[in-house]
């Protein structure tokens, strides 16, 4: 993909506020090219998980229906600063990405 | 690169037996979300894709708040929080009820997750946003309209 999945997580008390922004386009698969008329084939992120410090604490599924880029935002209670989050994605070409980031 | 194209499409045939294993109850609804839930996301009623997850009947609740504009400017990025004040809330499901196929995520908290999650959304049509959580084995559902004045479905 073009640019990494960009991750901020930030304490607020003692819920860690975690914000991914994805880069993909999630095509639908009903969109037609303006140049060429012809279908833009489907190609979106079906799986997302997130762990700290390797335990799970969200796994996703996403449709079509997710905007181009998916922003996610979610919320950990217990975590630290310094507590490790990955972030993985698989689309439905099987196509990955991950990235981490420190709560910080 | 074709073995790979192999084993996504054999993946993709076996969500079907995925999914009927849930609609018989044999798998519960979060289990699912281990193989893509192909029959829910890709269900075109609100109906079968309620059905796609194992959702039947859920109880309005007024512990489920739906943050989401009343007018979305841009149907393309429809911003949309789902908060659940139900104790024990295992997974939140997002609907836009008049999308093509209106299952648009499906969320499974462990661990310290909160019942919250964000994101943004594509909105073909002025419509209910609606949002099914499961909380201690049992369906809730609370919903918005958002209006939308430019479909975002890119059609």
């Amino acid at each position: 993909m073009a640019e990494p999945m960009k991750i901020r997580a930030t304490m607020a008390g003692d819920v860690a506020d975690i914000k991914v922004l994805m880069n993909h386009p999630m095509e639908t698969g009903a969109r037609k090219d303006a140049k060429t008329g012809q279908l833009v084939p489907a190609l979106y992120i079906q799986d997302v998980t997130a762990t700290i410090n390797g335990a799970p604490v969200l796994t996703a599924n996403f449709g079509t229906g997710i905007s181009k880029n998916p922003y996610l935002g979610f919320k950990v209670k217990g975590a630290k600063a310094g507590d490790k989050v990955v972030v993985n994605w698989v689309d439905n070409t099987g196509d990955k990405n991950t990235a981490e980031a420190a709560v910080s | 690169m074709n073995a790979l194209r192999r084993n996504v499409l054999k993946g993709a045939t076996s969500a079907g037996a995925v999914a009927v294993a849930v609609a018989a109850g044999l798998l519960k609804p979060t289990q699912a979300l281990a193989a893509y839930n192909k029959a829910a996301f890709e269900a075109k009623s609100m109906a079968d894709a309620m059905n796609g997850l194992g959702v039947s009947s859920p109880a309005d609740s007024k512990d489920i708040t739906i943050k989401a504009p009343d007018i979305a400017e841009n149907g393309a990025v429809v911003p949309v929080e789902v908060i659940s004040n139900i104790a024990g809330t295992t997974s939140i499901a997002i609907f836009a009820e008049k999308n093509i196929t209106p299952l648009v995520g499906n969320y499974a908290l462990s661990g310290g997750a909160q019942a919250y999650i964000s994101t943004r959304i594509k909105m073909g049509n002025t419509a209910l946003v609606r949002a099914v959580v499961m909380a201690g084995g049992k369906n809730y559902t609370a919903a918005k309209e958002v209006k939308v004045t430019i479909g975002g479905c890119g059609g």
